[in-house]
């Protein structure tokens, strides 16, 4: 290869397929990253993107490739040893750290590798952690156990390990998932330095709006195929969703006036010390109300309360017109309230059980027949109802939930919520780790219930998505709701600029 | 200071709690704080202590060993057998006849949990049968007294007499079990195997990815368990001087609490050898202890069982979040 080349690029595929089974994951697909570039790699849930990444750090190896090209020099089979070695990086989202082990040795753990013995130097390795966080530009307590630290600090860990093996291409899975908007902006910072000092990054992720902000240039996947290359510049949200699944989004306010509907929950005057305080929220029966706002600002711990996890200092709350005083989240249930967690993964949901099982949990005193055990037709007849109703993508019922994406995971945690026949829904953060595709399908049903009449709170970090999906938008800061929005009279840019200032 | 207190909170814990027990029945029982109680206390802890070093290496990598105390029995008899055969030997060939042999059944645990993925408190209950089962049916639960006169010998490392005549003597088995701790440390803490280790233990995934050989991690660790269940039967023939097949039966779950306590976790990747020593000195004096002021003997397992419960139900709470709130409160 030319030396111009190799100056220019960090990676270049070409042609590159990989089938599994009958699956053809990619499809002849090109990928080129330049040096120091920010680069975006979009597509859907199963679209290859994966695939794609095991390809350039040896863990699959592909069909057939016309050209695999790292750091300029030709390759004809890749090993996970020679690609990190030449300098490529992956930071998985479970991000593959060691929560007893101190920073200092998460970071420089790469060292310690291998089956000749060496003596360990405490000293020096703890210096060398400090000056890559340096380069980092970030401060931490180097011998603090990493699971003292929370999510975000241990995702510059990881970033940190990457560079201490010299990493001059890092693969990024969906570094923001479980990051504020704060943190994200953090993280993103970190990422713009290294593009600086010349790491190319290659970004997964499923927030377009970072995306955006953060890519130079996106390539776009769909099913195993190469949709295209664009530059973010002049790139719309809107244009990308459309990108990766292939149809048009409705993106719109869908915001309505409910002037006749009943009051389905109200609160008023509710505090609760340290948390959120003389906080007056009204839903009405068939409205979706956005909150939004800060993390810290309150928002789960007022959904908290809500269910009756924890009780209110002072102030009232009223369901359907009666007075509402929750002792216990079964109580709650009960008086129909439905919470759909933040963290779906480890609150939500029973990974080792079944989708049926993980579906009727919440209802099983429904399911008992005479003889007071479960009856299992019952329980089939109420799996398949809601199977159909959300249109989750299974393959049986009896198989572990952990098989399902993220998106029809979310459905199913929907569905658990959904049989115990709710009055109000809280959704908190439904679409984190979600795809665009999902994310439209999870909104269409919220929207369908609410036109059947349930009350909706819809808790989120990302302003578009209150935007789009709420009748009402409520902002929450330090504890206190601040203002109340009419999405048809804000755009999105304001409200980012009221909750970020 | 504050770090140390941070990163070692159990076992500064243990040692301060050790440490006011020591107080109590130096007060309480004027024989425990003599040199004669304490070199005794020494000699009849060495055993454990060599065996729970080697648990803790396996605790650390996310396993656990049920079958060493027999795996000890093992060693001895068939150790006692072959050396006889060979004309007696001496404590070199001891050494690495026992040694090698321990390594070897740990190495067999090590292979049944890798080669065919069965969890190993599933494995080595299972061995731990197999190997009583074998010994008791080839020994006929019959003991050896005709040993190796090496093996029997007393060997001591220190003497000292006292003025009433009293002699306090250190035996080989307590430098032995120095040793064993001290390489133990070694492994752990100073070398790249150890800390692999670790994270084998903490994260197998993680640690996998990162390009750790899973198979060999398991095979290190369980056969360090192996070789000091094979010193810990030699040593444990030279205190007693004869083999006995069950008398080694049931001293595994005793062992397997005291390294608990010590602050290893039963998920790995946790876990010091300060800890381990601790845990096991903390149940030994306080069994000694409760001799000393006359309590029946029946109630030492009762009191030893509590202790331990009460140990690790609290070791969970993190004093200094507890106080980080008081502090926020006043």
């Amino acid at each position: 290869m030319t030396t111009a080349s190799a100056e220019r690029f960090a990676l270049r595929l070409h042609k590159v397929s990989k089938a599994f089974g009958g699956v053809q994951a990619l499809n002849k697909v090109d990928f080129e990253v330049r040096a120091g570039e920010v680069h975006c790699l979009a597509g859907e849930n199963g679209c290859g993107k994966s695939t794609l990444i095991k390809v350039v750090t040896g863990v699959h190896r592909p069909e057939s490739a016309d050209l695999i090209e790292l750091f300029g020099q030709r390759i004809d089979r890749i090993t996970p040893v020679q690609a990190r070695e030449l300098g490529v990086s992956v930071i998985w989202q479970d991000l593959a750290l060691f929560p007893h082990m101190s920073v200092a040795e998460n970071i420089a753990f790469d060292d310690l590798v291998g089956l000749r013995p060496k003596s360990v130097r405490y000293g020096e390795m703890t210096t060398r952690a400090g000056k890559v966080l340096e380069r980092l530009g970030v401060r931490m307590e180097l011998g603090a156990p990493l699971h003292s630290l929370p999510i975000a600090q241990r995702q510059v860990v990881a970033i940190a390990r990457a560079l201490m093996n010299d990493a001059k291409l890092i693969f990024m899975d969906e570094p923001t998932a479980s990051l504020t908007q704060s943190e994200t902006d953090r993280l993103l910072d970190i990422v713009r330095k290294l593009s600086a000092q010349g790491v190319a990054i290659v970004f997964v992720s499923h927030r377009l709006a970072e995306v955006l902000e953060i890519a130079e240039r996106v390539t776009v996947v769909r099913d195993g195929n190469l949709v295209g290359v664009y530059p973010t510049e002049g790139m719309t949200q809107a244009r990308l969703g459309e990108l990766m699944t292939g149809h048009h989004i409705e993106n719109d306010v869908s915001a309505r006036d409910l002037p006749d509907a009943p009051v389905a929950f109200q609160a008023r005057g509710l505090s609760r010390h340290g948390e959120f305080h003389d906080v007056d929220l009204t839903i009405k029966a068939g409205e979706v109300v956005g909150l939004t706002g800060l993390i810290g600002a309150g928002r789960t711990e007022l959904a908290h309360v809500m269910m009756g996890m924890r009780r209110a200092d002072s102030g009232d709350m009223q369901l359907n017109g009666a007075p509402y005083r929750p002792k216990s989240v079964r109580a709650a249930i009960e008086q129909g309230m439905a919470y759909v967690s933040e963290d779906r993964l480890s609150l939500g949901l029973l990974q080792k059980q079944s989708i049926a099982d993980n579906t009727v949990i919440s209802v099983l005193r429904k399911l008992t027949s005479v003889t007071g055990l479960i009856s299992e037709s019952r329980k089939a007849d109420l799996v398949r109802h809601w199977i159909k109703e959300l249109g989750v993508k299974i393959g049986a019922p009896e198989d572990p939930i952990s098989t399902l994406s993220g998106g029809n995971q979310q459905k199913v945690v929907l569905a658990k919520w959904l049989a115990t026949d709710p009055k109000l829904l809280i959704l908190d953060s439904p679409t984190v780790g979600v795809d665009v595709g999902a994310r439209a399908g999870i909104f269409r049903i919220v929207r369908q219930l609410a036109d059947e009449g349930l009350a909706i709170l819809l808790i989120s970090d990302e302003v578009t998505e209150v935007m789009h999906n709420s009748d009402r938008i409520l902002h929450m800061a330090d504890g206190r709701i601040q203002q109340e929005y009419d999405p048809r009279t804000i755009s999105v840019p304001q409200l980012e600029e009221r909750i970020y200032a | 200071m504050r770090d140390l207190m941070k990163s070692y909170t159990i076992e500064v814990r243990l040692a301060v709690v050790l440490a006011l027990i020591c107080v109590g029945l130096s007060i309480a029982a004027p024989q425990f704080a003599t040199l004669p109680n304490a070199t005794s206390l020494l000699n009849n802890s060495a055993v454990n202590l060599i065996w729970a070093v080697g648990l803790l290496v396996v605790l650390i990598a996310g396993g656990i060993d049920i079958s060493f105390a027999v795996a000890s029995s093992v060693v001895q008899y068939v150790a006692a057998k072959m050396l006889m055969a060979v004309g007696g030997g001496n404590w070199v060939l001891g050494f690495l006849f026992c040694g090698s042999l321990g390594i070897l059944l740990g190495l067999l645990n090590a292979w049944l949990i890798h080669g065919f993925r069965i969890i190993s408190i599933v494995v080595t209950i299972a061995t731990f049968n197999a190997f009583f089962g074998l010994l008791m049916f080839f020994s006929g639960g019959r003991n050896i007294y005709n040993l190796p006169d090496w093996w029997t010998a007393r060997i001591f490392i220190f003497e000292h007499e006292n003025a009433q005549g009293v002699w306090s003597e250190l035996t080989l088995s307590v430098a032995v079990m120095i040793g064993c701790v001290v390489a133990t440390w070694a492994l752990i803490r100073r070398t790249n195997i150890g800390r692999q280790l670790y994270a084998f233990g903490d994260n197998p995934e993680g640690a996998r990815r990162a390009g750790v050989n899973i198979a060999v991690m398991q095979g290190v660790a369980f056969g360090w368990m192996g070789l000091m269940a094979g010193i810990a039967g030699l040593c444990q023939v030279n205190i007693v001087k004869e083999v006995v097949p069950n008398a080694l039966y049931g001293r595994e779950l005793d062992v397997l609490a005291a390294v608990v306590l010590g602050g290893a976790r039963l998920g790995g990747g946790k876990g010091t050898i300060l800890g381990c020593v601790l845990g096991v000195m903390f149940v030994a004096i306080t069994q000694n202890g409760l001799n000393l002021l006359g309590v029946s003997p029946f109630a030492f397992q009762m009191i030893i069982g509590a202790a331990i419960l009460i140990a690790i139900s609290t070791s969970n709470i993190d004093l200094s979040q507890v106080l980080r709130k008081k502090e926020v409160r006043s």
